[in-house]
């Protein structure tokens, strides 16, 4: 305590002795999150801190948030997870009932965050989450659940109508394009599944092959197999960066020709890296992407961002940084402007603020539905050409062209 | 339903489906075989239930991994991974394996079970959580117009293992070692009283299967991935295969192991991949009914 009162001191004085250095003198707000330092997510876990702070050092920087004539920077309170949602719940309701948190930022995964959810939604405390995808967390009813990227259905959506597009271009209808779809058991996946269902069906499309993948083995040569036989012009896949991984190698391993190929989780696999050509013209949607257009006036364009985070970082040396950081950095920016629209702490005003946000940013327009999911930035689809990912659709963003067939 | 019949008239459709099926299983199961070859060694003869099985395997690939970050060839990784576990596993075997031989059988899976989430976190903090592979570099043979597909990794990974599963058996068979494990299984009183060292003897046995395991998972890590929380993958698969083996039936753990890897691969063919852990726990409940249907009561050894 008595430490605390030496800091308030010296922030005291230093306000009167510095009248200009207005930074130094801003009042400390302080949120709170649970996020997987250890465990399965440990490696997402961090890439999402690096966003959070790094939006706060730039905050920080810019002068801090300001409003009701004062000027305010962000502090988070951290808590490890260890990738387990019992504990993120567990650590939300301590995070609340001890520390005093009013504001919440959101942990990693849809998983951790349906953990979460119901805490932040008993205590009325608004969180803004970058992490959770799935489609279910919005349909709970929630009020106080934000979220600054697209949900997940919409992952591989966009190649389906690629295809469309492709089979249009060559003559041909688009519902004589055979899609085959392999995902993982897990909400996140199955969410890309319905997704691409949905949209296969609008053009009346046929699903040939409609498979899982093995949740616990790299191998899934007998879906392959299938697909050598079936022929499909469109595959897609979903297994997180293992059934990335897997995929890129057993297609080239069984010499696989599919017209198109659309898999989640290709960076996060290291795809480029480990098979080289082997993923060549092969399609990954991504949330965001440093060559896109956007740009706002506190992180500057995209390509900015990426590159002063690459330079604050010392993991993201030789490679770029993964959209998994540039998201939490929105979300924490979303929360800075809600602040300063509220003009007010409370909680309640700024959740009001929060389902008001209309923002252009470095990542793309937020806007929220009534349920809380962004509904305003695309999901963007690159291609690896030659070894570098390309955005290919949506067109406005675009930086290449699609190659198509592939192989 | 319909989706099963269709499945299964691809199979008679086109028959060369059916080799290509047998033969993926065949070379998933060899893999799989031989950490379970390990943990029948180990269950036959200390009678511990090693529940860090699958974590062993891990930590061997991850070795494996490291090096060729280092630049060192991948092959190279098999050998070393088998010395650098084979010496964790005298390490692990002295600190955890040893104070806890005599007590009970739930003793020594808490032991191991905490063993395996121990050994995971480690990796985690050591490697972090990305899934990492080594991708040989090699090309695919092709048969049949392309359809029967053995890419050379996958072959030298099935040779590898072919190789390690024989010479431990030679090495069971005929040396003095492998003589007295096998003494020691059959009757650790008897061995003491013949003179054998039972206390190395378990030492050896445990971290020769941590080696197994290590050598093992190098060679998953170039046709696989891992992580490191994959291990339990493995140790549910390798304690399927003992079980379905018979205790204390070497060899037959690794006719085990590649029928299971077969029978898993047309399972997944006809009722979707996503059901092929279920097939490998059913298959092993038949197993074990028909055994007990059977109800032999002939003594069982190592052999």
């Amino acid at each position: 305590m008595r430490a605390n009162l030496s800091v308030l001191g010296l922030v005291a004085g230093a306000t009167m002795l510095l009248p200009g250095a207005a930074s130094a003198a801003c009042e400390t707000i302080t949120l709170g999150s649970a996020i997987s330092l250890t465990g399965k997510y440990a490696t997402n876990g961090m890439h999402t801190q690096n966003g959070y702070e790094f939006a706060i050092e730039k905050i920080a920087a810019a002068g801090g948030a300001k409003f009701g004539g004062k000027c305010y920077n962000f502090k988070v309170i951290y808590y490890d997870d260890e990738s387990k949602g019992d504990r993120a719940a567990t650590l939300t309701e301590r995070l609340i009932n001890q520390d005093k948190v009013q504001y919440m930022l959101g942990p990693y995964s849809s998983g951790m965050t349906k953990a979460i959810a119901p805490v932040t939604e008993k205590y009325q405390i608004p969180m803004v989450e970058a992490e959770g995808a799935s489609r279910s967390l919005f349909t709970q009813g929630y009020k106080y659940l934000f979220a600054v990227l697209s949900t997940s259905e919409q992952y591989l959506a966009s190649a389906v109508a690629l295809a469309a597009e492709k089979a249009k271009e060559s003559g041909k209808d688009p519902s004589s394009v055979k899609v085959a779809v392999a995902v993982e058991n897990d909400p996140f996946s199955l969410d890309i599944r319905a997704g691409v269902l949905e949209d296969a069906k609008k053009f009346g499309m046929k699903v040939v092959i409609d498979e899982q993948l093995p949740r616990d083995l790299a191998d899934m040569s007998a879906i392959l197999t299938k697909v050598k036989l079936l022929k499909p012009d469109l595959l897609l896949v979903s297994g997180h960066s293992k059934g990335a991984a897997t995929a890129v190698r057993q297609i080239d391993e069984q010499n696989v020709k599919v017209p198109m190929i659309g898999i989640t989780h290709c960076e996060a696999a290291k795809v480029t890296k480990e098979f080289g050509d082997a993923a060549n013209d092969i399609l990954c949607p991504t949330q965001w992407a440093e060559t896109m257009t956007y740009s706002d006036p506190l992180f500057g364009s995209a390509a900015q961002y990426h590159d002063e985070v690459q330079a604050r970082f010392e993991m993201y040396k030789g490679r770029s940084v993964p959209y998994q950081t540039a998201q939490a950095s929105a979300a924490m920016y979303v929360f800075m402007d809600a602040f300063q629209r509220a003009g007010s702490l409370d909680k309640e005003k700024v959740r009001d603020a929060i389902a008001a946000t209309d923002l252009k940013t470095f990542y793309g327009d937020i806007r929220f539905s009534e349920a809380g999911n962004n509904i305003a930035k695309p999901m963007a689809l690159r291609q690896i050409q030659n070894g570098k990912y390309n955005v290919v659709s949506p067109p406005e963003f675009a930086s290449a062209k699609v190659n198509w067939p592939r192989g | 339903m319909e989706q099963f019949l269709a499945n299964f008239g691809l199979l008679i459709e086109f028959p060369i489906v059916n080799l290509k099926i047998i033969l993926d299983g065949v070379m998933i199961g060899a893999l799989f075989a031989l950490a379970a070859y390990g943990l029948a060694l180990v269950w036959g003869v200390m009678n511990v239930k090693n529940l860090a099985q699958g974590d062993f395997v891990i930590a061997g690939g991850y070795v494996c991994w490291w090096l060729v970050e280092f630049g060192l060839p991948p092959l190279l990784g098999v050998p070393i991974a088998f010395i650098v576990m084979a010496g964790v596993g005298w390490v692990i075997y002295l600190l955890i394996i040893r104070p806890i031989l005599d007590r009970d059988l739930f003793t020594t899976l808490l032991a191991t079970f905490g063993l395996a989430i121990i050994m995971a976190q480690l990796l985690n903090l050591m490697f972090g959580s990305d899934t990492q592979t080594v991708d040989l570099g090699y090309d695919t043979l092709y048969f049949m117009d392309g359809f029967i597909d053995v890419p050379i990794a996958k072959l030298m990974g099935v040779l590898m293992a072919a190789t390690l599963a024989l010479g431990v058996i030679i090495f069971m068979k005929y040396s003095r070692m492998g003589q007295a494990i096998r003494a020691t299984a059959q009757d650790a009183r008897a061995a003491r009283v013949m003179g054998i060292n039972t206390d190395r003897v378990y030492a050896f046995t445990w971290s020769l299967n941590a080696a197994i395991c290590g050598a093992a998972g190098a060679i998953i890590v170039m046709v696989w991935v891992i992580q490191p929380f994959y291990g339990i993958t493995h140790s549910v698969r390798s304690f399927v295969i003992v079980t379905a083996a018979g205790l204390g039936n070497l060899p037959g753990v690794i006719a085990a192991g590649l029928g299971i890897g077969a029978l898993e691969q047309y399972g997944a063919h006809i009722f979707g991949i996503g059901y092929q852990q279920a097939i490998a726990v059913i298959l092993l409940l038949l197993v074990l009914i028909y055994r007990l249907v059977q109800q032999r009561r002939v003594r069982q050894s190592l052999q």
